[in-house]
């Protein structure tokens, strides 16, 4: 399969297999008018499958967002058909409207105003828990 | 410090200390008697807890305060829509020091973003209470006579039982807490309880459904209640609450030294006839609440 390469943006590899709609859908990439390509199930070394998101313009990615969804995720940043960096992230210690907390008894489903604000609270399993009412994102 | 919303929010210095003024208000009332002489403490209740309010209340009286309060929502503007955080910014001119039970969890660190006075999370749903697990240390360390070197029984609703995962969190910063976990199997310890604070600390725990099983080996035994008002689904609760009753033949085999606690109100898990046993610490325990919470309001106000 032909996917053609890009001049000038950018090149998110090594996203886990079903990340890349969460990425998509999250970083908005369905609002570009530049050529977005997504491919799921690439084949890799590495990972022996990985998902690929390719952005055709060298836009603004809100990285906390990108290294919440998948922190093992590497970007490659592309001029003039050149790989000029490759960039690793850190998870992010607070994400603020990223999510929202599912626990039905926390303050944040009735109080007016307030963000849904995130904290890492255990790097090795990528927890993050609401900071008020401290639910897990992934419970 | 500024805020009481969490356990952690104090270190065991600070800890320390609050026993160190409860023993001495103890011992000697009069002295504390005019401390907070026109001081005003609010108690903002936006759900029922009687206990808990007329224990801070009698606190502040006991200081010399005064206070002013609600204690259901219905009879306060949140019936009419208010926020919180307007509610708090209101109050905060009307009192020196705000207490607070809400029950959505995170209510009173929602409110703590928004006061210039300090606030006191006096139980935040099936969340956060401090002050009872401040009541708890301050038993301990008056029955006891110490905080390490400890195995402790917690039985009843260890899974939405706050006061549990409160009194665990605390005793984690202690020298050989050993945990004994007796719940049914539905209710057992979180998971993420048990690997974030008893594994993390190295502290030893064993689990059982049995009340029995290990009650010789425990210096203290910590009763809960299964509460109504946790589960969504009344069946399951009318299957659980009256899993474990605690009555005199059951402690026939307990140490003569044994501590039975209970943050009440209790409903069947302990019988009567355990109220005239001496190592009964329950009532005993609420009176200790009443002066940790005179010592935590002096702290706050920053009276000596």
């Amino acid at each position: 399969m032909n996917i053609d390469s890009i001049k000038n943006g950018y090149v998110i590899d090594h996203l886990k297999v079903g990340k890349a709609m969460e990425v998509y859908e999250l970083l908005n990439l369905k609002n570009l008018e530049c050529q977005v390509a997504i491919i799921t199930n690439a084949k890799s070394n590495k990972m022996k499958k990985k998902d690929i998101i390719k952005i055709d313009k060298l836009i603004d990615i809100d990285l906390a967002k990108l290294a919440f969804i998948d922190p093992d995720v590497t970007i490659n940043i592309v001029k003039n058909d050149k790989i000029i960096e490759k960039k690793k992230l850190a998870q992010p210690e607070k994400i603020v409207n990223v999510a929202k907390c599912k626990n039905p008894r926390c303050i944040t489903s009735i109080e007016r105003d307030l963000d849904q604000i995130f904290l890492l609270t255990n790097k090795e399993n990528n927890t993050y828990r609401c900071k008020y009412c401290e639910a897990s994102l992934k419970d | 410090m500024k805020h009481l919303i969490d356990i952690k929010d104090l270190d065991v210095e600070e800890i320390d200390e609050l026993i160190k003024v409860a023993k001495d208000i103890i011992g000697n009332p009069k002295k504390y008697a005019h401390k907070c002489e026109a001081k005003i403490l609010a108690t903002l209740f936006f759900e029922p807890s009687t206990r808990t309010r007329l224990s801070f209340e009698s606190a502040m009286l006991r200081l010399g305060g005064n206070v002013l309060g609600f204690s259901e929502a219905s009879s306060s503007s949140v019936a009419k829509g208010e926020s919180v955080a307007d509610t708090i910014r209101v109050v905060g001119n009307y009192s020196d020091i705000i207490v607070m039970r809400h029950p959505k969890e995170g209510a009173p660190l929602v409110a703590s973003e928004k006061s210039d006075v300090p606030i006191i999370n006096a139980g935040d749903g099936g969340h956060n209470h401090p002050t009872q697990t401040l009541t708890d240390l301050l038993t301990i360390k008056c029955e006891k006579g110490r905080l390490d070197n400890l195995t402790i029984g917690l039985c009843g609703d260890l899974k939405f039982g706050r006061t549990v995962h409160s009194l665990i969190t605390a005793m984690s910063r202690y020298k050989n807490i050993k945990f004994v976990l007796i719940s049914p199997p539905e209710l057992k310890l979180p998971e993420y309880v048990k690997k974030e604070i008893l594994e993390k600390n190295k502290m030893e725990y064993i689990e059982t459904d049995d009340i029995l099983e290990y009650m010789d080996k425990l210096d203290i035994l910590y009763m809960t209640r299964v509460q109504k008002e946790r589960f969504f689904n009344e069946a399951d609760y009318v299957r659980l609450k009256d899993y474990y009753i605690l009555n005199k033949e059951k402690l026939k085999v307990a140490k003569k030294d044994l501590c039975i606690m209970h943050p009440l109100p209790r409903v069947n898990e302990i019988s009567a006839d355990v109220d005239q046993d001496e190592r009964a610490c329950y009532f005993k325990q609420a009176n200790y609440g009443k002066y940790i919470r005179m010592a935590l309001i002096l702290k706050m106000l920053e009276e000596k």
